[in-house]
Formats: C-alpha cells, sequence, structure tokens
C-alpha cells in the first residue's frame, strides 16, 4: 500500500516550523506558519520545488480593516470556525466586530500540532490548537506595537493594545490596519508573552458564531453547493454487497437520455462499480437507475446480522486479548452466585448519515489538480487525489468547504470518496467532476460504527460495590491493517474498542476488560465519541444497576465508586448534583430521573434526565448537564454542543436506529428505515453547567454523545423495572 | 424537455427541463439557488422545504410539471416577508445553527408554523417541526428561537 507507506512517513514529519511575516500585494499585515520541508520531500530532488501553493497565512490584516483569521480545521457544527479566532483576536487585541474567519486548506503547517496530521477528530480542535493560536495573536501583537513604537519613538513597554488599537504615551494612538505594513517588516518576535486568563476579553465570553447568518440565508456555501464553470456530475452504482465487481453492463438506456457524458467502469477500495457523468444530477440518477448491472458476487463473505450475533455472543463467553488486568483473577471464584450480575449486550452496526451527502469536487489538468471537499481529514484526502492521478500531493490545490455534518463519516482513513471523485475527473481530464453520494449511496456504503457484544460479568462485595469485573467487548477493530494500528492497537486490543470501560474513572479492585476483533466484511469507522457510545452505555447501566440493587442513591454511589485521581468528573457530578437537585424531588408522576456520568476526550460530563414512557417510547423531558472541560474558551458553543449533542446521542435508542445485514446485504436503505432523533425524540429542555475552570481547554464536540443512552434507559428501568441492553431500544410495554 | 415559467421568490424564471425533475433540483441547478438543500430525495428530512403558495413543501418530491402558476418561496426570499424576517433573527440571535445544512428547511417550516399558529405551543411545535431532521439536533435552541420569534411578532 503506496498510500499507507506515505502516511506513516507523514505522521513522523519532523514537525520544525517557525513564523514568517510578510507584506501582501493588496497591503496590510500577513503572518504565515513555513515549515522545513520534510525529509522524504527532498530525497531525490536536489533543491526544494517552488512554493507558490500552499499559501500558509494564519493571520492577515487587511487594507479595509478587517483581520482574517485562518482556521486550521473543517468546520462541521463544531463551532471552531468561531473558537479559533476567539482565542487568536484575544492575544491579538483585536476588535473581534472586524474579525472574519476562513478555512485552510490542505498544508502541512494546517496539520494538528499533536495529531501531525490535518483532521478534525478527537475533540482534538480547541485543545491541540489553544496555545498554537494564542501564540500567534500574540506575537502579531508585538509586531504591531513594536511598529508603533519605531515610529514614536517610544518603547515598546510604553505602548498598550485594547481593540485593534497601539496606545503610546502623550495620548498617541494608532490603529492596527495604519501600522500592518511598517509591521509587516518587523521580525517576528521569538517569544511573546501570553496573557493571564484575568485579562482575557474574547476567551471565555458567549460569543455568537460568526457563520450563522449565512447559514439562516441560505448563502452558505457547503461541498454539494459547489458550482464550477463547466462541472459536471457524476454519481456511481456501488455492488450490493461490498467487494462485489462489475461483471458486465447494459447502460444502451442510461445514455439515452440527454445530458448523459460517460458511463465507464471504476475500480473501489473493494471491487468495482459503474460511474455515470451527466450535464445534473437529475439526470445522473435517473440514467444509473436505468443502468443493467451484472455483479459478480463470487467468494465474498456476506454478512448477515443474525449470525453475527450468535458468533459475537459466542466469542464473548471466552477471554480475548487483555486490555486492562488488575488485581486477582480468581476473585470472582470467592464471590456466591446470588452476589453476581451477568450482563450481555447488543450494539447494531450505527450510520453516521450527516445531513449534507458525502460528495467531493475534483477537476484533472494533468500536471496539477484541484479539489474542493468537505474533509475531515484533509491530508489523507489530498493524499489519495494526488495517488490517482500520479501527482505529488502538493500539486493538488485542496481546499476544505464547509460540511453539513459528518460525525467521523468525512474522516475516512481509505479516503474513498475523493478517491471515487478523482478516478472519474481523471478520465474526464480537464473538466470539473462533482461525485454525488445520494443518501441511499450513504445508508448503504459502509464506514459504520461497528456492532458490538459485550459480556460482563460483575462479583459484588457485602458493601455494595463491585469487588469483581470480568468484561470481554467483541467488534471489529477500525484501524487493523491502517497506519493508524501501530498507534492504536496494544497488546491485540483496539484501544477505541475498550475506551470508556479499560480507562474506567471506577475503582473497581479486581477489573479485567478483554477484547476480541473478528473480521467482518463491512467497512467500519469512528462515530462520534467512538467505542465510548457503547463503552459508557454498557458501564452506566451496569453501575446503576449495582446502585439500585445496594438501594443507594445513584449519584452517591457513583462519588463514593469514583476513583480520587477522577478529579474533573467529581467535579461535574457534583455540579450535576447541586443543579438538578431543585427539580430532582418533584418529579411528576409516571416521570423518572435517570443518572449518567462519563468522561472521555479529556472532558468530563454528568448528566440528569427527567423521561416518561409517551407513545412506547422515551419522553425525554429535561436535562441538566454538567460539564468540566477545563477553560471554556466559548460557553456558548460549549452549551450548544451539550445541549444538540446529547439528542445525536439518542440515535443508538431509536426504534430504527440500526444497519443490519441479510445475506451481504444492507436492509436500511434511507432515513426511512434508519431514522435518527427528530425534535420529539430529542429533550425538549437541557440546562448546560460548566465547571468553573483555568485548566486547559479539553473538547466538548465527542464528550456530549455517550452519556444520555445510558442516563434515559436508568431512567427506564425504574418505570418499568426492566434492564435494557440491547440496541436499538425495541418499543415499551404498556 | 420542456419550458416551464416558474415564480420564485417574486420573480420570473423560465427554465427547460425534463418534466420529471423535482423542484429542488431545478432550483439548484438551474436557478443556482443553493440554499434549498438535498438531505434524502424522499422527504424524510425537511432539508428541502420551500413555500408553495405559502404551504411548507417537501421540494425533492415535487415534480417541476406540477408547479404552474404556484409562487415559490425559498430561504432566499424568506427575509423579505416579517415573519422570515423575525425567524431569521431569532435564529441568530439564539445562535441555533450548528453544522447549518438543515436550518434553511427548519426555518421555512418554522415560518409556516408561525403563520399559521403565531402563539404555538410545545405540542404544536412538534407537529410542525416534526419532519424536519437536524442530524446535529440542535432541537433546543430550535424550540427557543420559534418562541422568541414568536414574541418579536407580537
Amino acid at each position: 500500500m503506496r498510500a499507507a507507506t506515505l502516511l506513516e512517513k507523514r505522521l513522523q514529519i519532523d514537525r520544525r516550523g517557525f513564523l514568517r511575516v510578510s507584506a501582501v500585494a493588496a497591503g496590510g499585515l500577513l503572518v504565515s506558519l513555513y515549515l522545513d520541508l520534510p525529509a522524504f520531500a527532498q530525497q531525490g530532488n536536489q533543491a526544494p520545488p517552488q512554493k507558490d501553493y500552499p499559501p500558509d497565512a494564519f493571520v492577515h490584516i487587511r487594507p479595509d480593516g478587517k483581520i482574517l483569521i485562518t482556521v486550521n480545521r473543517l468546520e462541521f457544527g463544531q463551532g471552531v470556525q468561531t473558537s479559533l479566532p476567539m482565542i487568536l483576536a484575544d492575544e491579538l487585541d483585536a476588535d473581534w466586530s472586524q474579525v472574519i474567519a476562513e478555512l485552510a486548506p490542505a498544508a502541512d503547517v494546517y496539520k494538528d500540532p499533536v495529531f501531525g496530521i490535518q483532521m478534525v477528530g478527537g475533540s482534538g480542535s480547541i485543545a491541540h490548537s489553544f496555545q498554537q493560536y494564542r501564540e500567534l495573536g500574540a506575537k502579531t501583537r508585538g509586531m504591531l506595537i513594536a511598529a508603533a513604537a519605531d515610529r514614536w519613538h517610544v518603547s515598546p513597554d510604553q505602548c498598550r493594545t485594547e481593540n485593534s488599537v497601539v496606545y503610546g504615551p502623550g495620548n498617541r494612538s494608532a490603529r492596527y490596519v495604519e501600522l500592518a505594513d511598517d509591521a509587516a517588516r518587523k521580525p517576528v518576535p521569538g517569544k511573546a508573552r501570553l496573557k493571564n486568563p484575568s485579562e482575557f476579553r474574547i476567551i471565555g465570553k458567549k460569543v455568537r458564531r460568526l457563520d450563522s447568518r449565512p447559514k439562516c440565508d441560505g448563502s452558505q456555501k457547503f461541498g454539494l453547493d459547489l458550482d464550477v464553470p463547466g462541472m459536471k456530475i457524476a454519481v456511481v452504482s456501488h455492488p450490493p454487497v461490498f467487494g462485489g465487481k462489475v461483471k458486465s453492463f447494459a447502460d444502451k438506456d442510461a445514455r439515452a437520455i440527454a445530458g448523459v457524458r460517460e458511463v465507464f467502469e471504476i475500480p473501489l477500495i473493494q471491487g468495482s462499480g459503474v460511474a455515470v457523468v451527466a450535464d445534473r444530477f437529475w439526470t445522473a440518477k435517473q440514467a444509473r437507475d436505468r443502468l443493467r448491472i451484472d455483479w459478480d458476487l463470487s467468494g465474498i463473505e456476506n454478512a448477515d446480522s443474525t449470525q453475527l450475533w450468535f458468533k459475537y455472543k459466542e466469542l464473548a463467553h471466552t477471554p480475548g486479548n487483555v486490555a486492562v488486568s488488575l488485581g486477582d483473577s480468581k476473585a470472582m471464584d470467592t464471590i456466591t452466585a446470588g452476589n453476581r450480575i451477568i450482563a450481555e449486550y447488543e450494539f447494531p452496526y450505527l450510520a453516521h448519515t450527516p445531513m449534507e451527502p458525502l460528495n467531493a469536487t475534483v477537476q484533472f489538468n494533468g500536471d496539477r489538480a484541484e479539489a474542493w471537499v468537505p474533509s475531515q481529514f484533509q491530508t489523507m484526502d489530498q493524499m489519495a487525489i494526488s495517488e490517482v492521478l500520479g501527482l505529488k500531493p502538493e500539486q493538488v490545490t485542496f481546499h476544505t468547504e464547509f460540511a453539513g455534518g459528518g460525525f467521523g463519516r468525512r474522516a475516512t482513513i481509505d479516503a474513498h470518496v475523493p478517491r471515487e471523485a478523482a478516478l472519474i475527473a481523471k478520465r474526464l481530464s480537464g473538466t470539473p467532476v462533482k461525485l454525488i453520494w445520494t443518501r441511499e449511496d450513504d445508508v448503504r456504503g459502509g464506514y459504520y460504527r461497528p456492532m458490538h457484544a459485550h459480556r460482563v460479568e460483575i462479583g459484588i462485595g457485602p458493601d455494595g460495590m463491585p469487588a469483581a469485573w470480568r468484561h470481554v467487548v467483541v467488534g471489529q477493530s477500525l484501524v487493523a491493517g491502517t497506519p493508524f494500528a501501530a498507534m492504536l492497537i496494544k497488546n491485540g486490543v483496539d484501544q477505541t474498542a475498550v475506551e470508556g470501560t479499560a480507562d474506567s474513572s471506577y475503582n473497581i479492585p479486581n477489573f479485567h476488560v478483554s477484547a476480541h476483533h473478528p473480521t467482518v466484511n463491512v467497512p467500519v469507522l469512528w462515530w462520534r465519541s467512538v467505542g465510548h457510545t457503547h463503552n459508557a452505555f454498557v458501564m452506566e447501566t451496569l453501575i446503576d444497576e449495582l446502585a439500585t440493587r445496594a438501594k443507594i442513591d445513584p449519584i452517591v454511589y457513583r462519588r463514593r465508586l469514583l476513583k480520587a485521581e477522577a478529579r474533573k468528573l467529581r467535579a461535574a457530578l457534583d455540579l450535576m448534583d447541586e443543579k438538578s437537585a431543585g427539580w430532582r424531588g418533584s418529579l411528576p408522576k409516571g416521570h423518572a430521573l435517570g443518572i449518567s456520568i462519563h468522561e472521555c476526550f479529556g472532558t468530563a460530563v454528568a448528566c440528569a434526565v427527567n423521561v416518561s414512557i409517551e407513545n412506547k417510547r422515551p419522553k425525554i423531558h429535561h436535562a441538566t448537564v454538567a460539564v468540566n472541560c477545563g477553560l471554556a474558551v466559548n460557553p456558548l458553543t460549549v452549551e450548544s454542543q451539550f445541549q444538540a449533542g446529547l439528542g445525536f446521542g439518542l440515535t443508538q435508542l431509536m426504534a430504527k436506529g440500526a444497519i443490519t445485514f441479510k445475506d451481504g446485504r444492507v436492509e436500511q436503505r434511507n432515513w426511512d428505515g434508519y431514522t435518527p432523533p427528530y425534535i420529539s425524540d430529542a429533550p425538549v429542555t437541557v440546562d448546560v453547567h460548566i465547571v468553573p475552570s483555568t485548566d486547559p481547554p479539553t473538547g466538548c464536540g465527542e464528550p456530549p454523545v455517550p452519556v444520555i443512552s445510558p442516563a434515559v434507559v436508568n431512567a427506564l428501568a425504574k418505570l418499568t423495572g426492566k434492564r435494557y441492553r440491547s440496541l436499538p431500544l425495541a418499543n415499551l410495554a404498556g | 424537455m420542456a419550458t416551464y415559467q416558474l415564480n420564485v421568490n417574486g420573480q420570473r424564471k423560465q427554465v427547460d427541463v425534463d418534466p420529471s425533475t423535482p423542484l429542488l433540483w431545478v432550483l439548484r441547478e438551474e436557478l443556482k439557488m443553493t440554499g434549498t438543500k438535498y438531505g434524502c430525495g424522499i422527504s424524510a428530512c425537511g432539508a428541502c422545504t420551500v413555500h408553495l403558495d405559502g404551504v411548507a413543501t417537501r421540494s425533492c418530491v415535487v415534480p417541476v410539471s406540477f408547479i404552474n402558476e404556484r409562487s415559490i418561496v425559498t430561504i432566499e426570499g424568506i427575509g423579505a416577508d416579517p415573519v422570515g424576517e423575525a425567524v431569521q433573527h431569532a435564529w441568530v440571535d439564539k445562535d441555533v445553527v450548528q453544522c447549518g445544512y438543515c436550518q434553511s428547511g427548519q426555518i421555512m417550516s418554522a415560518v409556516a408554523l408561525l403563520k399559521a399558529t403565531p402563539k404555538p405551543t410545545e405540542t404544536n411545535i412538534e407537529e410542525s417541526m416534526g419532519g424536519n431532521l437536524c442530524r446535529c439536533a440542535t432541537y433546543v435552541r430550535i424550540r427557543e428561537a420559534i418562541k422568541s420569534a414568536s414574541q418579536q411578532l407580537k
């Protein structure tokens, strides 16, 4: 795999970089980050290539006074297009009303400083770029002060800044825009003093999103809205079973439709498909419907959900590769059967189905290419396109387009969607081609949250606390056979399969977690909050069951069981306890309280819900959430992420919240068969409380998701007396 | 192919398309009005909601041949309507959007709701907004913004 080795090399890039400052032709101050060329790019090359692309700016003080800040991430709802500029603008002492933001194209300088690739994931945007954006802001401010000090013949120490203005002795002042050209001739300071949190003017304030208005009047362009002159539209007919190949196809009827340009077979990651290119989407789709394709499905494993459950449950009865082994593995034997709980859980495949269907636009011009992709993984997507087209990544100008959601779906290691687009664009050399995956393509196209079985045996001590815990997780690995394996697979255990269990915040003396990773012919992928989706559900429903059995209040029980070092989670639990106290004790008849807590991606969350049963489904009247995410850069974003993220987390409780297989084929086709939460399924109101903190900020994209489902079924257990261990949640009795 | 005269946001537009083409794709590809979104193509998500003679309609399942003289209002034109303007303002004020892809449809449904029911109850909101999927699940703030717009319009 050429892509794999290339990626591995990229992951090892020596990331020496330094800031560079320049005046731009149009005027103003441009601060960029310049990276030394990585060693591998220089191999066999005498001189570094001409560097006209990619651009490398982070902040541009423009002649019109606007301050343009480049965001090194995809914006797909999580709010970084606002919060990263807030960080830079605060250290810059910029006038926030003049700040505008743009998404960075693919380039080395925009890589995540921790992950080493350009991406959004793992709730890393703020956590990893907080320091980076602060320094960029502080150093830019330093240059503006230096320019002012020179102009006034004073020392920089005598100057201060506020709202895009430098003030000096004797009532002197100059606006940043007036100083920008001079500042552009100053050296970039090696070091700049960062503010104390007490000096923050923007960070920590509730700031409304910069992208709100264009998203409310139809003017925001997403990847799917892109219109390049001369552009054609492509759709692809994929095999009915993953890995199927085209044996032959008849396209006479398809080509008979006016506006159909090309019909041809293309290779896929597995197997092959048939691409249809037309002037318009509707034409392309109609033509695809008229294709008659004879598929070769021989020698392919046909996934079947019923059979997989049988196999997974059998596997769960045997220990797998060891994820964690604490204390005495024989401790369980000393506990009588009456003091044990054996619990088996089922979690189905889940599709992400972001609102904006998957798409990528590529134009191939022989020695160069241009791509427009709503991408969570720019580095991989750019590399895949360049590989298909026989180019170097830097020969592919890669624009990051706004995305209508993603939740992990636009972060594929194999970059299969951009790869398809590039294959089609290669055939239509010179013509821009927008590949659109229809909703049906998306629902049936794989890359799901893997199905999992868990089997847990708990031995309860005389104090009602868990004394022994044996836990087996069964599910496909997300990263086996990929460049991420070295990082994420330890001792044969994909860490993403056991996260939330193996690293549990609870103090369980004899604690044994292992995992099996069967191979199944279904492509799988990270789904918002990844392994925590199922692990938190198992842990938090079992802890709740233990509390009920011990007749201890579920909040008190959790507090007692938390490890001493679970400082963030304890603070979140205490805050949730305090903020929900007002309503917890006075629930109407037919309503019940559900509690759940969980820490993931460095952020701790505690949740209390008020639930009743309406039309055989849980009705969530209210949720109180406490969040410990360190310093909250934009508390408004944190609040929004949690209010809505709870709703997203309910996907797995929906009656039709499952992707299932029969004879290798997906049984659902669209949102009629795979149905995520609508307004009546989501909590009616959610109050979010942030634990005051000056700890380094941690992310808030993934952490809202895991807590809600266990909290809801814990409440249902009180109403029905039943424990819910098999998802999706079937209709309730009564 | 056939020629159609359409009344979009008060303007006459002529398009030459296959009669089966859904209004959604006429708006997006012929008229380059991309504020109306494709989400599912089977009227399951409401991202393509427009007003057809004032009625919130899923444009992904309405063939262009059905439109005739009916007036079409899209997200690009709804701000010219006082209720539309109030709803858009409330959406920004309450910081409703996340990814934003479904919000054109959410706003079109909310405007239709408030025109028919200026003081909606939670049940009215759940019924009228019940077919608009938001995968980010911004529903809590959608409820707040509808109530806020309703207050503004008093």
